[in-house]
């Protein structure tokens, strides 16, 4: 199944990647193929067949409700590329009222 | 010889011994990388003076006469996802340039906890996703064996590394082959733990239900007293296994005779290179010779793996990176909204494989087509684990080529991502299922002369007899040449 230039769009808007025209092109034309190549998998018989997220049979990991250390507020900031405050910097997001 | 051609068995035993010192072993190992590295390129950062300082505690340890760790004084290299407190961890990302982690993971804390003494960070394909560690935005790493030649992917760094003798050993991490790929193409062992083995704490996620950690080395007993070190559960990841870790190093010498060892069709004939092939059945014949019973056997999902595999690694990876968001680490390009800034982060900080496995992931879960292609392809999974499962009430093991082709040429395979995908066809198999593999190498091509690996695959934490099984192959085929970059000192 081929995937169009306003689907790869689509996708790009939804996954938060602002993607040169060139990308756009290249990517319609290489996930046309991958997927035409998944295709086989889309034609195997998996009726009453339930699907696998994980390998290992584990359910409800459950821990003891305790306080245990963190790394703390300052080393978590770090790496941020904009921190003030205690706190993460982004782009202003409410209009101030006027 | 000289201490950096020796095993980690031997180095550490050494090093308790008192006949050389872990700063000795250490200055070794640091030379031999220098000498090499600039025709190899293993290394994204390399952090001699904490080898030295952590080499020198190991010797006051010694001399102290206290207690030591089953690695004390032994050189390591770990794979650039791992996060190293304190020391730049890339994933071989530009979105991660500059991040410094907070904390290690378990299996770097384990690592050093058992006395490992880190040279550095080796390089990867961007995040982990490639075959031949092309897709690094840094640097390209070469094969030891043939500098015009790719190393395989994602673990390039770390299989080069062990194979030009810059380090013992290294760690690697492997979701569809990533361990075993370039451990086979560089003639070195690379073992991938069952999924849950190894507590996944701290690796940078790729596709979370199929990312293990697993030792790189240069013979089975090393990649046994790695893996000791690094499995057991760990409660700060949920999925990290309850089950006790056996004694690999131990188990050995329990031989193969009498195993029953299939032989699986689909992933051992066709698509495989003749030249290949031939090395593969002579492995085989091996095997035999030591006593195992060997058949043949069809698994006809494994056909189906690679299409498999790439609907669902790059679903979970298009959800697990959308934590670069130009917020709390990593590159930010600003935008006018928080939208903006997000897209103009991820558009400059990530390339192009990543682009593509993020947008063809986001596709596959979209409204529309999650049940044609994501949630068909969980159920093809559990085809390919009943296949397993089936295979092994009649075997004990399943063995394959490890990669379909020796190591290819730098940029054969970089233009058509579907070729390049294909590298993972031998490997993908027991990922889906969760199981246990390793790659041993079988010899060089009688075509080009360059490494081939035979692949092991065994139950769900069965690991024990896979390390057997593999220990005895390799003892019988004896020493192996070295690659011509070895002797250069």
């Amino acid at each position: 199944m081929g995937i169009g230039r306003e689907q790869v769009e689509h996708v790009a808007k939804l996954a938060r990647l602002a993607l040169t025209e060139e990308e756009l092109t290249l990517f319609e034309g290489q996930l046309s193929a991958i997927l035409e190549h998944a295709n086989t998998v889309t034609n195997l018989d998996t009726e009453g067949v339930e699907p696998t997220s994980h390998s290992m049979p584990l359910m409800n990991v459950m821990r003891p409700d305790v306080i245990i250390p963190s790394i703390g507020a300052e080393a978590a900031l770090a790496n941020a590329p904009a921190a003030g405050d205690g706190h993460f910097r982004v782009p202003r997001i409410l209009e101030e009222e006027g | 010889m000289q201490l950096w051609e020796r095993t980690a068995a031997d180095v550490a035993s050494l090093i308790a011994s008192k006949e050389v010192s872990a700063a000795e072993v250490t200055e070794s190992c640091i030379s031999r990388t220098n000498e090499v590295e600039g025709d190899v390129l293993s290394y994204l950062t390399l952090t001699p003076e904490a080898a030295r300082a952590k080499a020198a505690e190991v010797d006051s340890a010694v001399a102290a006469g206290d207690p030591l760790g089953p690695l004390a004084g032994v050189p390591m290299a770990l794979k650039d996802i791992i996060c190293t407190q304190g020391t730049r961890t890339t994933a071989a990302s530009k979105i991660l340039d500059n991040y410094i982690p907070p904390y290690s993971a378990t299996v770097a804390e384990r690592l050093y906890a058992a006395g490992g003494t880190m040279l550095g960070k080796t390089n990867l394909d961007e995040f982990a996703m490639g075959s031949s560690t092309e897709n690094s935005a840094y640097q390209i790493t070469k094969n030891p064996w043939d500098l015009e030649r790719v190393p395989g992917g994602s673990s390039g760094g770390s299989a080069s590394a062990v194979a030009a003798g810059q380090a013992p050993f290294s760690i690697g991490t492997d979701t569809g082959g990533s361990i075993r790929q370039p451990a086979a193409l560089c003639g070195v062992v690379g073992l991938k733990p069952t999924y849950g083995l190894v507590p996944r704490y701290g690796l940078i996620a790729f596709a979370s239900s199929l990312d293990q950690a697993g030792p790189i080395t240069r013979d089975v007993r090393d990649a046994a007293i790695v893996l000791q070190v690094i499995a057991g559960q760990d409660p700060r990841d949920s999925t990290s296994l309850p089950s006790p870790v056996p004694d690999y190093v131990g188990a050995l010498a329990k031989g193969i005779d009498g195993l029953r060892i299939g032989v699986v069709k689909e992933i051992s004939g066709e698509g495989v290179d003749p030249a290949v092939q031939a090395r593969f059945r002579e492995a085989v014949q091996l095997l035999e010779k030591l006593g195992a019973k060997i058949g043949e056997v069809s698994l006809s999902t494994f056909g189906f793996g690679i299409d498999i595999y790439y609907l669902i690694a790059p679903a979970e990876a298009s959800s697990n990176l959308a934590r670069f968001d130009g917020v709390r680490y990593g590159l930010r390009v600003d935008g006018p909204d928080v939208a903006t800034m997000n897209s103009l982060t991820r558009a400059a900080g990530f390339g192009p494989e990543v682009k593509r496995r993020i947008m063809l992931g986001t596709y596959s879960l979209s409204s529309g087509y999650y049940d044609a292609y994501y949630l068909k392809a969980q159920k093809a999974r559990t085809l390919i684990a009943r296949d397993f499962a089936r295979a092994y009430e009649e075997f004990d093991l399943l063995v394959s080529p490890t990669a379909p082709t020796t190591a290819f040429k730098l940029g054969e395979k970089t233009q058509d991502p579907l070729t390049m995908y294909l590298s993972d066809i031998c490997t993908v198999p027991s990922s889906l299922a969760g199981a246990a593999a390793i790659s041993v190498p079988a010899g060089l091509s009688s075509d080009d002369g360059l490494p081939v690996g035979i692949q092991f695959m065994a139950r769900p934490m069965d690991e024990t007899t896979m390390l057997s099984a593999a220990y005895a192959f390799e003892q019988e085929l004896g020493p192996l040449p070295k690659p011509p970059l070895w002797s250069t000192s």
